[in-house]
Parts: C-alpha cells; sequence; structure tokens
C-alpha cells in the first residue's frame, strides 16, 4: 500500500501550552484511521495541522511525495485536495445545499457549474438528499446538515477525509445516519482520518486506531488489540472510563 | 394544519375569541390615547401667545407654494451629492474595512493608515471637513473646483469612517467556523471573503448601514455651507426675500420626504431579520 499522509515529529503550541509533541503518523490509501483520545489531546489540533489551517511548529508533513509544510508550497491548492468535515457542520447559511456542496468545484476547481451540480447531485442522490438540494442548511436537520457536510467535503473527491468529531454535536438518534455514511465512504474505499469518540464505531470500521494523551501518540494498532488488549496503562485507563 | 378535517377544539375557539376581544380592546385605547395626546398638543400649541405669528412666518401656504420651485431646483443639486456619495461610500468604506480586516504583521502599516484615518474622521465634525475641502482643496489647486464634487469629497471622508467601522463589524461577527470551513475547501482569502463571509456580513450590516444611509440624506443638506445653492440655500434665499421662514419647512418636508421610504425598508427589513431569527434560523 502507498503512504499518502505522514506526519514526522509534527509539534504544535498556542502560546506556551504545547498541544502536539512529536507526532509521528502515516495514512496508506484506502485506509481508515480512528484517532482516539481525552479532549484536549490533540486530535482536533492534528488535523487541522494536517491541512494547513494551523502552522506547525516544528517536523514535516506530506502528502504523497510533497512536503506541504514547506511554505514555499501554496497552500490553498494542498488544502483542495483534502475533504474536511467538523464537529458543527460549518454547512454556509446563505447558500443552498447545493451552492454549498458544489461551491469547492466550482470556485476552485473551476469546474462549470452544470457539471459540478450534475456531480452533486448525483452524490446527493445517493444519500437521499436530493429533494433538499435547493434548501438552504437551516431547514435541514442536524443529520442531514452533517450528511451534507460530507458530501460538500468529498464532492471534489479529496485524496484524504479528515472527521473531526462530526457526530458530537449530535442527537443521539442522528448518529446513525451519519456514520452509515462513513461506513459506506469507508467501503468504497476512501482515505479516512478521523477523531472520534464512538468506541464501537471505531473498532467496526477503522483499519487501525491510534490513541493520542497530551499530544503524543501513546499507542497505535488494529481495533481488535487495541480495545481487547492495549499494551499501555494510559490507553486502558482511557478505554475503562470511555465504556464505564 | 393544512389537514382539511381539522376542527378547532371548543377550548382553542374561546382562546381565539378572548385574543380577538383583547387585540380590539389594545387597538381602541391606542387610538384614543392617540387623540387625546394630539388634541392636548393642539389646544397647548394654539395657545400659545405667539401662535398666530409662528403660524403666519413658518406656515404659509402662499410663501410654501411660491418657494417651493426654488428649493427643488436647489434639493436636485443634494440628491446629485447624495447618489455620487453613496457610490464612493460604499467603495471606500468597503477597502477600509477590509484593510482593518487585514491580519499578519506584513500588513500592520495599512491596518495602521486605516485605524488612523476612521479615528480621526468620525472625531472631526462634517461641517468642518465640508470648510477644509470646500476651501483648502481648491486652493491648494489654484483653481475653481465643482461644490458637488467637493461636497462628495467631504461625505465621502466622513461617512466612509463610520460606515467602514460597520462592514468591520458585520465582517468580524461572521463566526470565525465559517472561514474555516471555507479555507478548508481550498478557497483562498479572496475567494473567502466573497463568497462566505461577506454575503454573511451583508445580512448583518443592512440595518445600522441603512441608518447610516439615512443620515447621510439630511446631511448632504451641509453642502450649502461651501456658497452652492441646494435645498437649504436657496430656503435661505427665498427667506430673505420673502421674510418668511416657510422656504425652511418646504426644505425639511422635502427632506423628510426622502428619508421615510428608506425608513420604512430598514424597519422593514429588521422585521423580517428578526422573523427570521425567531424561526431558530441562523440566516
Amino acid at each position: 500500500m502507498s503512504t499518502v499522509l505522514r506526519a514526522d515529529g509534527v509539534w504544535k503550541a498556542f502560546g506556551d501550552k504545547e498541544v502536539l509533541r512529536g507526532i509521528d503518523l502515516t495514512l496508506d490509501r484506502h485506509e481508515v484511521v480512528a484517532l482516539i483520545g481525552a479532549s484536549g489531546s490533540g486530535k482536533s489540533t492534528l488535523l487541522r495541522c494536517l491541512n494547513l489551517l494551523e502552522p506547525i511548529d516544528d517536523g514535516q508533513i506530506f502528502l504523497g511525495e510533497e512536503d506541504i509544510s514547506d511554505p514555499r508550497i501554496d497552500a490553498n491548492r494542498v488544502r483542495a485536495r483534502f475533504g474536511a468535515v467538523f464537529q458543527s457542520y460549518n454547512l454556509f447559511p446563505h447558500l443552498s445545499v447545493l451552492d454549498n456542496v458544489t461551491l469547492s468545484s466550482r470556485i476552485v476547481h473551476r469546474m462549470p457549474r452544470h457539471a459540478a451540480e450534475e456531480r452533486a447531485m448525483a452524490l446527493l442522490e445517493r444519500i437521499g438528499l436530493a429533494d433538499k438540494a435547493k434548501d438552504h442548511p437551516d431547514r435541514l436537520s442536524g443529520g442531514q446538515q452533517q450528511r451534507a457536510a460530507i458530501v460538500r467535503a468529498i464532492a471534489t473527491d479529496p485524496e484524504v477525509l479528515l472527521l473531526d468529531e462530526i457526530t458530537s454535536a449530535l442527537d443521539p438518534e442522528l448518529v446513525g445516519e451519519v456514520l452509515e455514511l462513513v461506513r459506506q465512504l469507508a467501503q468504497d474505499g476512501a482515505t479516512i482520518l478521523m477523531a472520534t469518540h464512538e468506541m464501537a464505531f471505531a473498532r467496526d470500521v477503522a483499519h487501525r486506531v491510534v490513541f493520542l494523551d497530551a499530544g503524543t501518540i501513546i499507542e497505535q494498532g488494529p481495533p481488535s488489540q487495541l480495545f481487547g488488549a492495549a499494551r499501555e496503562a494510559r490507553t486502558r485507563a482511557f478505554l475503562a472510563r470511555f465504556t464505564a | 394544519m393544512t389537514d382539511p378535517s381539522f376542527r378547532p377544539s371548543e377550548l382553542e375557539l374561546e382562546r381565539r375569541a378572548y385574543r380577538a376581544r383583547r387585540s380590539r380592546q389594545s387597538v381602541l385605547v391606542a387610538i384614543a390615547s392617540t387623540l387625546a395626546f394630539a388634541g392636548i398638543v393642539w389646544v397647548t400649541v394654539l395657545g400659545t401667545p405667539g401662535w398666530a405669528q409662528v403660524q403666519q412666518r413658518f406656515f404659509d401656504p402662499a410663501t410654501f407654494a411660491a418657494s417651493l420651485p426654488r428649493v427643488w431646483d436647489g434639493f436636485l443639486l443634494n440628491l446629485q451629492v447624495l447618489a455620487l456619495s453613496v457610490v464612493t461610500v460604499s467603495v471606500v468604506a468597503l477597502l477600509i474595512a477590509l484593510l482593518r480586516t487585514l491580519r499578519g504583521p506584513v500588513f500592520f502599516p495599512l491596518r495602521a493608515l486605516a485605524a488612523g484615518y476612521t479615528d480621526i474622521f468620525r472625531g472631526i465634525p462634517l461641517i468642518i471637513v465640508l470648510y477644509l475641502i470646500g476651501l483648502g482643496v481648491p486652493a491648494l489647486l489654484d483653481q475653481r473646483i465643482s461644490v458637488v464634487l467637493l461636497g462628495t469629497v467631504a461625505i465621502t471622508l466622513t461617512y466612509s469612517a463610520y460606515v467602514s467601522e460597520v462592514i468591520r463589524a458585520g465582517i468580524e461577527a461572521v463566526h470565525p467556523s465559517q472561514r474555516l470551513a471555507a479555507r478548508a475547501l481550498g478557497l483562498g482569502y479572496a475567494q473567502t471573503l466573497r463568497r462566505v463571509v461577506l454575503p454573511q456580513a451583508l445580512r448583518k450590516m443592512t440595518p445600522p448601514l441603512m441608518n447610516d444611509f439615512v443620515s447621510m440624506q439630511k446631511d448632504v443638506g451641509l453642502i450649502s455651507i461651501l456658497g452652492a445653492v441646494d435645498a437649504v440655500r436657496a430656503a435661505q434665499i427665498e427667506t430673505s426675500l420673502t421674510y418668511n421662514f416657510t422656504p425652511y419647512v418646504v426644505a425639511a418636508v422635502l427632506f423628510v420626504l426622502l428619508a421615510i421610504p428608506t425608513i420604512r425598508l430598514a424597519d422593514w427589513y429588521t422585521a423580517r431579520l428578526r422573523e427570521r431569527e425567531q424561526m431558530g434560523s441562523i440566516v
């Protein structure tokens, strides 16, 4: 398998608070990796550093062969190769669902509107939101909004999909439909790095689980090993708190 | 509710009747109190010893009709300055606001310049700016410059300072997560601003912007101090000819008539915005 994304000794501090302390992480093509860890462990920050929404303080990030942590690269072009979904959806409230989904295709990738819309409608059709395409996001339920946000993120065929606790803001009965969509994307071969608190889902869908604590990777491995027989005491303590 | 078989219960019908009764009562009370207040004002004003004289000096129908054409001609000059200023203020204010929102140490001089400008021109009374521009610039260039141009420049300088602050507040009121989402899609700084931030900011800015517009509509009357025969100046001339102040009232009426549509529009828009927000919408 070829490596799509690689972090090498990534450090990040906000003021004098060190949030990431030398992260080494690789992500292979078609691989689904779950990032778990307590709030404040650095999961969200790591995701944001990887697609250059936050500048890093040390280390390197490679997307394919390219060092994207080099300040000389065009950050906008790099971000366009990622798809990102956030906890609070962050759909654009002034645009229809369809315009949300096609914005990047039209503006960044310079795709003609009709082609972008055709593709977007096909995606919305697939997730059962085609009839909401002309609506504004506030007419949708939380689960529908988050699924629309996922479609927006994948509309431009990103090389890597970054999911940042995408079910944390949802009502419990809406979590299922969103996770089901992620499961389908994983089956279709998407490369996904997701920060999550949904342990059952991580166990089920992820090929690898990475446990982050205080800005360092404590342990990583296949879900069966990490959830079944974690080597590190800190991992076991975290998981015990979660399943209790 | 669209179900045709739906019939409101007795309880609901009684509640509706009660609400209808209550609103009828409220309307009656409002009408009565308005009439009473108007009556008191009427009697009080008529009872003042100088009323007869004031009525003749300020509200003389014949003078009103006679001075209207001249004042109207002057008013057209005000409208010219207003129309030009709306365009120039929009452009300059947006530019200043964008300069002030630029981040990063590289842009410090531009940010400081923009901040200094808004500080100074929000502080100077418009009338002084008018004098400085109206008398200073022609002297500087040693030639005659049209008052419309000078007036527009002065009003643009002052109002751009105010309006840029409104725009800046509107831009900053858009939640940072919106920028984040746009940048994550690969949109650049300018694309994010144009496609995501400004359209949302505009909705938040519209009520205060309309307020500034109303304020500008009447402040264009100040260009009279530059010697142009605008509505105010025309009224002044008419007044000095007839020794009757009614022409000023004519000018006032014209300015009010100009302002009312904007004020109503602003009210309507604000109400619509509030309605939407109460529906739990963030748009």
